[in-house]
């Protein structure tokens, strides 16, 4: 979808230059050149990095990002061009001729090691007390530059205090090296605008606005920075002292569910490739950890689609049926933290087309310290609710005042997918070698619907497989249930099914082409918000917008480094694993029937589940006091 | 006027915004006139700017603390800035400072009390072959001299 | 010999009817002639106008743009300040000639925030030109329209750099760009757009003038015309001076009334600083290239205290977004402070040295790249003098 009052943030010479066919341009085809004394021919335009890696040659890099716009700053990924008197940024520079590049010539080694010197020379911290130990850029440059000294000296006190006031994310501006990435994801990535760079000269320092606290500017909490800090100046708030000694209390109860991009992630904390399912192992690996009760979110992800898929038939009833001219369609989904603090700041007028259902992790929460405790006979007080997101937004959904419908804190602590790795390490666990186990019950496993939410077009892929059959009888008409215009990573995505020869008591939606749109991502949220300011989606019926670039599986809280194609592998996984499971519609898990009998027993969006599965936004607005 | 009152501002950034446009490329000319009117940029102000050239308030925060004319702390009524660079250096410098900062009561950076003066370093003015050279605001003083100095401060006292 | 006497500037006969013969031509002629004149750029690179201009004309878009960089920020330089007050008439038509050399529409004066003061100036003279049919649409009654804004700086040093400058004049911070893409394909709002010194523009109206072949006798081969070149420090007679590109600093120093100098600096704070026994050298992009700034230091200034003061603007003036010239200055002034305490080791002095040059190659614009040159010109032509304080200090006052 093409809007047209978008702009472009990135500064015009900053775009970056992607060239994905071997033949582009009208100047077309490719360009002699050569790398290192050998030949190679290119695509015109390519830049040198890109050129360089297609074919295997190494260039160090720290501000380039695949994800973000070109920034050209750091430096560190400069080259020789023979017969330039000035060393190229290999990241910026597009090739447009037959150019001789050196990638390792004296000038350039030197370059770099210097470039490298100055940066260390500015970082604050000791690696071995970094988050980000053995998993930092700069220290990996530093490695592969055999670094053993500080040429041009070292700082050795802290500069800046350390500002934890955010619920989920913690900068250090003592270890920034000032590379923009966070900048570029906050601001042209996500359109969020958070961070941006303030002053100039020596003094340049990554802020926020007035220099305020991150609690008090408008964060979403994405952490989608921190996924693309190459050091350990941002990071998500670590609750995990706090669960290990809630794990060491005898008196408590600790019940921890794992969401579903979890799964095909974690992983890659522990050294496997991008796209490996460790479902089995990591609920194997939480008992062993010491959690009394290791649940599926998936399962208050199916819960979420007998609730939201409800919700959106009572709100078609009341529109088509009651003329209700206050109902608003399309109606939005609301299980994404981060997306739901953006519309909060800068759409409070457009709350109420937010479905009213809690997120997976807020609903689970809810009914373990109600349902559960009842039926286990434990105390509910006693009960300690862990969720382990891709998230780092899920840190302060759960700290919001009005989750506490159950009388308790839905969910006590947010854990990252990250963190958790760090525990299951702690324990002295590898992951990858542990034997398969299953989720406990009561809630056990779940469906293949409530899985997918974890990629982007999962909701509402998930959505249309309970409603379509809830009001036809039949199962959605696409092949393998695998309904296609759902998936893939377009920023914005649009289908649509018709509804025929429906049941009876859905007689007023025979014939209703039901048009959905989905979007990843706070910046084409913002594309999708003004289109329907504009009046261009009012016969659509649901959206489903995560903040997070490829869904829940491109989250702040997932493992680093993230990219395009480690998104695509965790995606594939989750299909995978969806398409190898016995049970893939919400509403055919016996466990959601299960809990409509117990204990919801008015039904989806009854009383009970009102209560304790839905909830109500604040119209924060977007101005910062 | 100390603190500006927020409608005042609205109306003037409103003022602003039509008399230069919406895009972007706007941004500095509307800086510009705001620190000349109010003495500098609240955030307030800051805020009413970004949102109406639909940008974020740190963006325009990070182009006014680039900036070394625009600020965001309030300045005096005549901003005084005394070049440091080399040739106004060795023609003299350090006396001119010295006797401004002991007629005005204030060490450099920093902004009277009464909000009349603010005292300040600035680079090259491009008076290297007058100088010392000083601008209080836009007007430009050279060849100065420590009782030229006492001459001119009388005069705006 | 170059000819010393001779002026165009100062010399009001010299100015004669360029517009009026700019508009007879086509673009590709005036272009040509420009070409042809050899003219250079007047800010201190010297990229030769004539393909600025070229380049920029056959580049297709339905917008272009002329920006006239009048951010005279170079510590020293005051040229363009006289060009802009005294010959307005030759900057601003001169803008007129470059537009519709390369057929832009607009004009922007990046008049730096110091120089306020000629706001009002200039736009009375514009208001002038629109009245004379100088400026505004069909100008001078031919079918071309062009018209000029003034837009002022805010006290940034680099936005006198091209990109940096036309970050500015899109509302963001003033932070160079990545090259290529050049401002000649994708410049103001990513359109095409040349980006000249107030002196090139003057020079390119002189051009038109009096001719290319009359411009191109004055000069050296490669430097073409006369260039005006700011003086002042330790000089009898201060002030702005038109030379021929050619002159030796020894001349230079004979014509300005240098007094017991010791020193040079020529380009400003980011030029080089050269000792007596090389005034044989001279001004031209052959040699010793400069956007006009000439500082002469007597034998009682302190080189160090010299040095630190040109360090420290550039550690305030960087824009800071790149790692070598926001940290590399930091640490060259550093350095200097070592200096001063008797506390920096030959040894770690050739390594600020070394790192002065990764910065040469390796910074993001010209800023980084010039900003080295004070430290390195200083330390090896004086170091004698620079390495002669004790641990406590002595001459670093």
């Amino acid at each position: 979808m093409e809007s047209k009052i978008s702009q472009e943030r990135a500064p015009v010479a900053q775009k970056p230059h992607k060239i994905d066919t071997t033949v582009t341009g009208d100047i077309g085809g490719l360009v002699d050149i050569e790398i290192n004394g050998r030949p190679y021919q290119v695509p015109f335009g390519i830049t040198i990095l890109e050129a360089c890696r297609r074919n295997n040659i190494h260039i160090p890099t720290l501000c380039y990002h695949e994800d973000l716009c070109i920034a050209g700053v750091c430096r560190v990924c400069v080259v020789e061009i023979e017969g330039m008197r000035t060393l190229q940024a290999s990241c910026a520079y597009p090739i447009t001729g037959k150019i001789k590049i050196w990638t390792t010539s004296e000038k350039v080694r030197k370059a770099r090691r210097h470039i490298l010197d100055l940066l260390l020379s500015e970082h604050y911290g000791e690696c071995y007390s970094c988050v980000r130990n053995n998993n930092c850029e700069l220290q990996t440059l530093a490695k592969e530059y055999g670094v053993d000294y500080y040429r041009f000296g070292h700082v050795d006190q802290k500069r800046y205090e350390v500002d934890r006031s955010s619920y989920a994310i913690v900068r250090d501006m003592d270890k920034c090296v000032l590379c923009k990435r966070c900048v570029r994801t906050c601001i042209d990535l996500q359109e969020v605008g958070v961070l941006e760079a303030t002053r100039r000269g020596y003094n340049t320092l990554i802020s926020t606005f007035m220099d305020k606290p991150m609690i008090d500017v408008i964060c979403i909490n994405c952490g989608q920075c921190i996924n693309r800090c190459p050091t350990g100046a941002l990071r998500a708030k670590d609750p995990s002292d706090e669960i290990w000694k809630a794990i060491d209390d005898p008196k408590k109860h600790v019940v921890i569910q794992t969401a579903p991009s979890i799964r095909v992630a974690i992983g890659e904390e522990f050294g496997l490739p991008p796209g490996n399912s460790m479902t089995g192992q990591m609920a194997t690996a939480l008992r062993m950890i010491g959690f009394d009760r290791v649940f599926d979110t998936n399962f208050a992800a199916d819960l979420t689609i007998m609730e939201e898929g409800t919700e959106l038939l009572l709100r078609l009833k009341r529109k088509l049926v009651d003329g209700d001219e206050n109902v608003k369609l399309p109606q939005f989904t609301s299980c994404s933290p981060g997306w739901i603090k953006f519309i909060e700041h800068y759409y409070p007028e457009y709350l109420d087309y937010l479905s009213t259902c809690k997120s997976p992790q807020q609903m689970f929460g809810a009914v373990i310290k109600t349902f559960y405790a009842q039926e286990m006979g434990i105390d509910p007080a006693n009960i300690v609710t862990v969720a382990v997101m891709p998230c780092t937004a899920k840190k302060f959904e759960c700290n919001r005042p009005e989750m506490n419908s159950s009388g308790f804190k839905d969910i006590d602590y947010g854990l990252t997918t990250r963190e958790l790795a760090q525990m299951i390490k702690e324990a002295g666990i590898y992951l990858p070698e542990l034997p398969p186990s299953h989720f406990d019950e009561p809630f056990g496993d779940a469906s293949g619907a409530g899985l997918i939410f974890g990629a982007t077009g999962g909701v509402m892929e998930a959505a249309l497989r309970t409603v379509y059959e809830i009001v036809t009888g039949r199962e959605v008409p696409f092949k393998n249930l695998e309904i296609t215009p759902c998936r893939g990573i377009d920023g914005v995505r649009e289908a649509s099914v018709v509804l025929e020869n429906v049941k009876e008591e859905w007689k007023f939606l025979e014939g209703v082409e039901l048009k959905f749109m989905i979007a990843h991502g706070t910046a084409n949220a913002k594309k999708v918000m003004e289109a329907l300011i504009r009046g261009e989606l009012n016969n659509y019926h649901f959206v489903e917008i995560m903040a997070c670039p490829g869904g829940c599986i491109g989250g702040g809280g997932q493992p680093i480094p993230t990219s395009p194609e480690i998104r695509k592998k965790r995606i594939e996984a989750i299909y995978k694993e969806d398409a190898e499971l016995p049970i893939r519609k919400s509403h055919e898990n016996p466990h959601i029937k299960y809990i409509y009998e117990k204990f919801l027993v008015d039904g989806p969006c009854g009383h009970i589940s009102h209560k304790l599965l839905h909830t109500h936004y604040t119209k924060r607005g977007k101005y910062i006091v | 006027m100390i603190y500006p009152d927020k409608n005042v501002i609205v109306s003037e950034v409103e003022h602003l915004v039509e008399k230069y446009g919406f895009g972007r490329e706007n941004l500095l000319p509307i800086l510009q006139e705001v620190q000349r009117k109010f003495g500098f940029i609240s955030d307030f102000a800051m805020q009413e700017i970004a949102h109406r050239l639909d940008i974020h308030p740190v963006e325009v925060y990070g182009v006014v603390t680039f900036y070394s004319f625009l600020s965001t702390e309030p300045k005096g009524k005549y901003v005084i800035r005394l070049c440091k660079t080399i040739s106004c250096d060795i023609a003299g410098k350090d006396a001119i400072a010295r006797t401004l900062e002991r007629e005005l009561g204030l060490k450099f950076g920093e902004t009277s009390a009464d909000r009349k003066f603010s005292l300040e370093f600035c680079h090259c003015i491009g008076m290297c072959d007058q100088g010392p050279a000083m601008l209080i605001n836009d007007q430009v003083f050279t060849k100065l001299t420590p009782s030229k100095v006492i001459e001119i401060i009388e005069n705006i006292k | 010999m170059p000819i010393i006497n001779d002026t165009i500037f100062f010399d009001e006969k010299a100015h004669g009817e360029a517009l009026e013969k700019a508009l007879k031509l086509t673009p590709q002629e005036v272009v040509m002639e420009i070409r042809e004149s050899g003219l250079r750029g007047r800010g201190g690179a010297g990229f030769p106008t004539g393909t600025k201009w070229m380049l920029a004309l056959s580049a297709k878009a339905d917008k272009k743009f002329v920006v006239c960089n009048a951010d005279e920020g170079e510590p020293g330089t005051f040229k363009d300040r006289v060009l802009l007050s005294e010959y307005t008439k030759l900057v601003l038509e001169g803008m007129v000639i470059g537009g519709y050399a390369i057929q832009a529409q607009k004009g922007f004066i990046y008049l730096r925030g110091e120089y306020a003061y000629l706001f009002d100036h200039l736009n009375t003279y514009l208001e002038r030109m629109r009245r004379e049919k100088r400026l505004g649409n069909n100008i001078l009654g031919t079918n071309y329209s062009f018209d000029i804004e003034i837009r002022l700086g805010s006290g940034a040093y680099v936005c006198g750099e091209e990109t940096a400058l036309i970050e500015s004049l899109e509302g963001h911070r003033g932070e160079a760009r990545n090259r290529p893409p050049f401002p000649v394909n994708t410049g103001y709002l990513g359109y095409p757009t040349i980006v000249n010194n107030v002196e090139t523009f003057a020079c390119a109206y002189i051009v038109m003038s009096k001719g290319a072949q009359w411009f191109s006798k004055y000069g050296t081969e490669k430097s073409k015309g006369m260039k005006l070149i700011s003086v002042s420090g330790d000089v009898k007679k201060p002030g702005v001076y038109e030379v021929p590109f050619g002159i030796t600093i020894k001349e230079l120093l004979e014509l300005v009334g240098a007094e017991e100098p010791k020193a040079v600096q020529i380009g400003g704070a980011s030029g080089i600083c050269i000792p007596m026994s090389e005034v044989n050298r001279n001004i031209s992009f052959e040699d010793i290239p400069t956007g006009g700034s000439v500082i002469v230091f007597n034998k009682e200034r302190s080189m160090l205290k010299v040095l630190r003061n040109f360090m420290e603007f550039f550690v305030e003036e960087s824009c800071g977004q790149c790692t070598p010239c926001r940290v590399g200055n930091k640490k060259l002034l550093e350095g200097v402070e070592l200096l001063e305490e008797g506390r920096c080791s030959h040894r770690y002095l050739n390594e600020l040295i070394e790192l002065g040059k990764t910065m040469q190659i390796a910074s993001k614009c010209g800023l980084g790249q010039s900003s080295p040159n004070p430290f390195i010109s200083i330390v090896t032509n004086f170091k004698d003098e620079i390495m002669s304080n004790s641990i406590r200090g002595n001459n670093g006052k």
